[in-house]
């Protein structure tokens, strides 16, 4: 844990540092393209030109060092659930993931019959925000990214927490 | 001109600054959970196989060592260039005789055939290549 990280009791300073803290991580949450399937595409989409991901801070990132939101994007399978966990460990923290697609937040399409396919990735990492859709539009992932906005926003690094 | 020098410590202090009270705030405010996993080498997600200290070629070394000397020949020979014209002979003298010395390694080098990427057969075998094949006998001794 960092030094100053959940050390004090809830006060005007302690809460607007939260506020600048929470101001400074929720507008710039690099995100770690992890492009498994079609929601891939979607992801590319959104983050191309047109729906322009930058305007919100979001980056992608190619490696898990230099990311703050890891976008599981697409279906992940036995196979892979091993490497999306490996790659969320080796991110630096504060880290949140996305479950892009009902895939990743369920095994979607298979569900019942997909024997090689991972039944939603919160199996192996906390998930922070579930984006339905098959695929979802770039406009469901804006959302979902928006949300994930609030939430970093909301999260009180500083105070400490009433266990 | 002390002034000047003034600048120079000051442009240093803040670069001091700039470097390390960025690491002081990230020290005091960024959460550190290390682990294991966390800390392990960035393959794209694989494990990583084996140790990073793999043995190069010698010949490598020698390349480099060859590369380097010529590249700091041209460092020196552009701001040199540049400024050609006003420092008039003794420039040109001294840098003629820069240049002969390495001239004069780069003779050696040649000579000894470490430019050559396979060294099978050495010219002129001696010192360290006695054991070696060379043209002239064309007889083997030793490893090649």
């Amino acid at each position: 844990m960092g030094i100053l990280e959940n050390r004090f009791q809830d006060n005007v300073v302690v809460a607007s540092m939260d506020k600048l803290l929470g101001w400074a991580r929720s507008t710039s949450p690099w995100f770690f393209q992890f492009g498994l399937a079609c929601c891939a595409i979607e992801m590319m989409a959104t983050a191309a030109s047109r729906y322009d991901l930058m305007r919100i801070g979001m980056i992608p990132r190619s490696s898990p060092r230099q990311a703050d939101v890891m976008i599981v994007a697409g279906t992940v399978t036995m196979k892979m659930s091993l490497r999306v966990k490996k790659l969320y460990e080796q991110m630096a923290d504060p880290k949140y993931v996305i479950a892009m697609g009902s895939c990743a937040t369920s095994g979607g399409p298979y569900w019942q019959h997909g024997y090689h396919v991972l039944k939603g990735v919160d199996l192996v990492v906390p998930v922070d925000v579930y984006i339905p859709g098959c695929p979802p539009r770039p406009e469901a992932l804006i959302e979902g990214l928006l949300k994930l906005q609030e939430k970093i926003q909301a999260d009180r690094p500083l105070t400490k927490k009433i266990a | 001109m002390y002034r000047d020098f003034g600048t120079i410590f000051l442009f240093i202090l803040i670069g001091i600054v700039l470097v390390y009270v960025p690491l002081l705030i990230q020290r005091l405010v960024a959460p550190k959970n290390d682990s294991p996993d966390k800390l392990s080498t960035y393959e794209c997600g694989e494990e990583s196989e084996g140790s990073a200290w793999v043995q190069f070629n010698i010949r490598f070394y020698v390349i480099a060592l060859i590369f380097l000397i010529f590249d700091v020949e041209v460092v020196f020979l552009f701001p040199w260039a540049v400024v050609f014209k006003e420092l008039g002979l003794l420039a040109f003298v001294e840098m003629s005789i820069f240049l002969l010395i390495l001239i004069v390694g780069l003779a050696y080098v040649w000579k000894k055939g470490d430019l050559d990427w396979v060294k099978y057969r050495v010219k002129y075998a001696h010192g360290r290549y006695r054991k070696v094949i060379t043209e002239k006998e064309g007889t083997t001794v030793g490893n090649p």
